[in-house]
């Protein structure tokens, strides 16, 4: 169960093999989280990882197959298996996602709508499945990884931002329909975060760690928020970004 | 559905059953997910509520099966609540045996959490003065249980897992008046209140000491005590009628709804405590107050679990043994150089206690408020958890809402005995409540 402060005994990361899944799951096993599914596209890669958990305290890591990329069918069948075998999940964390190639995506319509498929629609099918099994058990709380890119595409990367601000308007409204069913649901959105995946990226004004998205998760399950930004100071930023004209948000160095 | 701290709601299907027979039934074909009884939802807590499964509001249950005006010996529904006994024996010159802080708990409820009052020191607590109780078990069965055999000692603080109490046969005890003789002294430190609180104790009935926790250094653990017991009829002097039907409070404010979070900050919270310390009085003796200001001063603001704001408090309350004085000023140490705005603390002596998960133990007890919503505090309770559990204390489950599993069987030696004997009583394991879930009491798989 989720306690008082927010802290879970069990969790479910769609994407276990991100750095800021790493970094949140070892946070959470600090506390009381004491089982952990990594729910990966390698999963045989976790081996390390799980290791590392279970000498943090975790009494059981499973690491299991899991792409976004995959029918919803087969996503159906994935939550199933994982809720039926662990018993209720206080916590489904949702980090999966592809930054993709912005130059060929932005020339390729087939390359464009794999990055949208797999950050939109293949999570959402993964998405609805796990809330169905939390709205049956009575409580859960949901977590999905988000960007500030959702919040106003940008020129230099709005494909990943499109497909990360689908996801983000339909968690939103998620939420909304899972209030009062005991089920919380917290987007987060981080901003240039130092991971496998930005590596070779110049860094963005106010580029974070995973720990740092670890640490505003936490505190977002302790609040019962519904939205953390990380670094917090990016809410501030991307609020004036949103609302600046469009040519001079062209001419911005972002 | 949350308990009184309004953290961690959960969903589940709300039952009301109008009379015993309807517990039955709904206790007959227990639901997937299990269920658990509910009084008045005064449990911080999840003790009280259960995700995805079922809930028996038991309040209706409110019938006098009899009363015996003579000797005080009362069997009531056991959703009656201690204000409405309060209010229903007083005229006769009889009164609940245990207050616990507030009086909207009911006779179930004081039993599942088996409560104590101002008066444990001498009197225990409230399963103490129980005779003996009617217990529905999951399958529809009806046990009743009596101190000495084995479904009152798994029930007597079981919270509710053990089965739904239904009726309970309770001795009261006898009061003159409406009135309490109270004796109220400031103490400058720890040490002092601990002191006079020794020594002049078991000259009170009641005794409860308001503690400040934010007071550091010389004034760490300042406090006023306040000690009592009810009045005589001759105390009331000269053109008193010697009425005792009283029990009301003077006037009840509601908390408003929609008060953000933080209003309980450190700076509000030591100006509250700072004011309350130099208004009481540095010595008095005798005065007398009305049973309900003097017992449940804070049932005068309806819902004022809502000052603190949607992210909800926790209450911590702790028991160390005598002899562990230390871990006391430990952990008032902790709590004034955090500067954690704990609110409302007491402190307060305790006997022995009765139930195998009972809460009291011979030694000094803690409570304070804290806002929830705040990340630091896990780690902050967790050490606070530690100090308690190597001196031998434990937490009040009623009060509970984010203790590790793991330190339960330390805190609470009967721990094993007492799933022995839920196992007994519930062999498939259908009394669950969230707070079971939490602490690793049910196999839910």
């Amino acid at each position: 169960m989720r306690d008082a402060l927010g802290d879970v005994q069990s969790v479910l990361v769609l994407g276990g093999g991100s750095e800021i899944a790493l970094a949140t799951v070892r946070a959470l096993v600090a506390r009381r989280a004491r089982t952990v599914v990594l729910a990966a596209r390698r999963p045989e890669e976790l081996e390390a990882t799980a290791q590392e958990l279970r000498g943090a305290g975790a009494a059981v890591v499973e690491a299991v197959r899991f792409d976004a990329d995959d029918d919803a069918s087969e996503h159906l069948r994935l939550a199933d298996d994982v809720f039926d075998r662990h018993g209720d999940l206080d916590l489904v964390l949702v980090t999966a996602g592809v930054l993709g190639d912005q130059a060929a995506a932005e020339r390729d319509g087939a390359n464009a709508r794999a990055v949208v498929e797999t950050n939109f629609g293949g999570l959402v099918s993964a998405i609805v499945a796990c809330t169905e099994r939390m709205r049956a058990q009575g409580h859960g709380a949901l977590c999905v990884l988000s960007t500030v890119a959702a919040e106003r595409p940008r020129r230099s990367n709005f494909v990943y931002g499109a497909s990360k601000a689908g996801l983000d308007a339909f968690v939103q409204g998620l939420g909304d329909s899972l209030a009062g069913t005991g089920v919380n649901v917290l987007v987060v959105r981080p901003g240039f975060v130092h991971t496998r995946m930005t590596a070779g990226l110049e860094a963005a004004p106010l580029a974070t760690t995973p720990e740092v998205v670890a640490g505003a998760i936490l505190d977002g399950l302790a609040r019962g928020a519904h939205t953390v930004w990380a670094p917090p100071a990016l809410r501030y930023v991307m609020s004036v970004l949103r609302h600046v004209p469009r040519p001079i948000f062209r001419r911005l160095p972002i | 559905m949350t308990g009184w701290g309004r953290t961690a709601p959960t969903l589940a299907d709300l039952h009301r059953p109008v009379d015993a027979e309807a517990v039955t039934e709904l206790l007959a074909r227990p639901a997937a997910r299990g269920v658990i009884a509910r009084g008045l939802g005064r449990s911080y807590g999840d003790a009280a509520q259960n995700a995805g499964g079922r809930v028996l509001s038991l309040t209706a249950l409110r019938a006098v099966r009899s009363f015996d005006v003579e000797t005080g010996v009362i069997s009531v529904g056991a959703g009656l609540s201690l204000g409405d006994l309060a209010r229903m024996v007083l005229p006769f010159g009889w009164f609940p045996p245990v207050m616990p802080g507030t009086s909207h708990v009911t006779v179930g409820g004081a039993i599942a959490a088996d409560v104590h009052g101002k008066n444990h020191h001498r009197e225990g607590s409230f399963c103490d003065h129980v005779r003996s109780l009617e217990l529905v078990v999951p399958g529809g069965e009806r046990r009743t249980g009596a101190p000495g055999d084995g479904v009152f000692a798994a029930t007597a603080g079981g919270m509710g897992l053990t089965g739904a109490v239904v009726e309970a046969t309770v001795q009261l005890i006898a009061v003159e008046t409406d009135r309490v003789r109270v004796d109220t002294e400031r103490a400058r430190d720890l040490d002092d209140v601990l002191d006079r609180m020794e020594r002049g104790d078991e000259g009170y009935r009641y005794s409860v000491a308001w503690i400040d926790c934010l007071a550091r250094g010389r004034a760490l653990g300042r406090s006023v005590l306040m000690r009592g017991d009810h009045a005589g009829r001759d105390e009331l002097g000269a053109g008193a009628d010697g009425a005792v039907s009283e029990f009301a409070p003077a006037r009840v404010l509601s908390a408003p709804a929609g008060v953000p979070s933080g209003l309980l900050s450190v700076p509000a919270v030591r100006a509250f405590n700072e004011a309350y310390f130099r208004h009481a009085p540095r010595c008095e003796r005798g005065r007398l107050e009305p049973l309900h200001s003097y017992f449940h001063p804070l049932d005068g603001v309806q819902a004022w679990n809502r000052l603190y704001g949607p992210r909800g408090l926790l209450q911590y309350q702790l028991v160390v043994p005598f002899g562990a004085e230390d871990t006391l000023r430990a952990i008032l140490e902790r709590l004034s150089g955090e500067r954690r705005p704990a609110f409302l603390a007491v402190l307060k002596r305790f006997g022995g206690g009765r139930g195998l998960l009972s809460f009291p133990i011979p030694g000094w007890t803690l409570t304070m408020d804290l806002p929830a919503g705040d990340a630091e505090l896990s780690p902050f309770f967790d050490e606070l958890d530690t100090l308690v559990v190597e001196a031998g204390g434990r937490l009040y489950l009623a009060k509970d809402s984010r203790l590790a599993p793991e330190l339960l069987g330390r805190m609470y030696p009967d721990l094993e005995r007492w799933l022995e004997l839920r196992a007994e009583l519930d062999p498939h394991g259908s009394l669950r409540s969230d707070l079971a879930r939490r602490l690793d009491l049910v196999h839910t798989r």
